[in-house]
């Protein structure tokens, strides 16, 4: 595959968009983790909710 | 099951855990398809070369950056008007994700305006309003992070949405009103799109791949904000707990 003499902006282009990518996946994936293990946390220690949050 | 039955968050939560696998596979192989169209079967540019090929990241990041706001739009509609807690957690986690589609947009023109334009950057309308777009975001991400109070920080987030929605007309339609180095619209127009079958076909379906990796973020981060949620209630709880003891 040849990209030519613009070769560095393209490759630079899909580079930036793969590690934004990237970077949104890892987020959402090690925040659920973390939230996940302080809901079992505190649900090991007793604290359980009485019902969904009033508004 | 009824749509509106989803609003509940426990409901939300066991729909999400079955979406999700679904949502990933799909995003995968439709990237796949698309990668493999955009690089192995789209013809270069007769003008632009292989340059032409930085279309397919930056239409979709475009398109998504102003999706975002418009659900979030929707969604501060629901916060302001119902005073759903759903609806203030689609507002909160779309923002991140829409800004992130709105840096992809931005920089990957700015990468693609070099070699075509001259230049990495002009201050016309069309990039101009989509800096500002990008800008609000990030204003709406600090709003969020300023007040503690999830209900109160959703109220005031939800009229600066509103407010910011002005600008997705003026995204789209810069580029009639104003003189602009941007192009005109060239896919979603009237008579027609100006775009190559061979090139609009590849564009549509990594606009299809990254749509739905817009989703299957959004879905995840809804789930964790309503986890993070109920962290912080039971963190109160216990709170409250511990002062009656």
């Amino acid at each position: 595959m040849n990209f030519g003499p613009y070769a560095a902006f393209i490759l630079a282009a899909y580079s930036l968009t793969t590690a934004v990518v990237v970077a949104l996946i890892l987020w959402v994936l090690l925040d659920y983790r973390v939230q996940r293990k302080l809901l079992a946390d505190l649900e090991a220690r007793g604290v359980t909710r009485r019902s969904e949050p009033p508004r | 099951m009824e749509w509106i039955a989803l609003a509940n968050p426990s409901r939300f939560l066991a729909l999400a855990e079955r979406l999700l696998p679904w949502l990933a596979a799909a995003t995968a192989l439709a990237f796949a398809a698309g990668l493999y169209a955009a690089f192995f079967v789209a013809p270069e540019d007769y003008q632009q070369g292989a340059t032409v090929r930085i279309i397919f990241i930056h239409v979709p990041g475009a398109w998504l950056g102003m999706l975002g706001w418009a659900i979030m739009s929707v969604a501060a509609l629901g916060t302001l008007v119902w005073r759903h807690p759903l609806a203030d957690v689609a507002l909160k986690t779309a923002a991140p994700i829409g800004a992130a589609f709105t840096f992809v947009c931005l920089v990957t023109g700015a990468l693609w305006g070099r070699p075509m334009w001259g230049t990495y950057w002009v201050w016309d309308a069309r990039l101009t309003s989509v800096l500002v777009l990008f800008l609000m975001y990030l204003g709406l991400i600090a709003l969020w992070r300023a007040i503690e109070d999830p209900a109160r920080a959703a109220r005031a987030a939800a009229v600066l949405t509103l407010v910011g929605a002005v600008n997705l007309p003026i995204i789209k339609f810069s580029v009639d009103w104003w003189s602009t180095l941007h192009q005109p619209a060239s896919v979603f127009r009237v008579g027609g799109s100006t775009i190559h079958p061979a090139i609009l076909a590849p564009l549509l379906v990594m606009a299809l791949a990254f749509t739905l990796l817009f989703a299957t973020l959004y879905v995840s981060a809804m789930r964790n904000e309503i986890l993070r949620r109920r962290v912080r209630t039971l963190r109160l709880l216990q709170v409250h707990a511990a002062q009656g003891a």
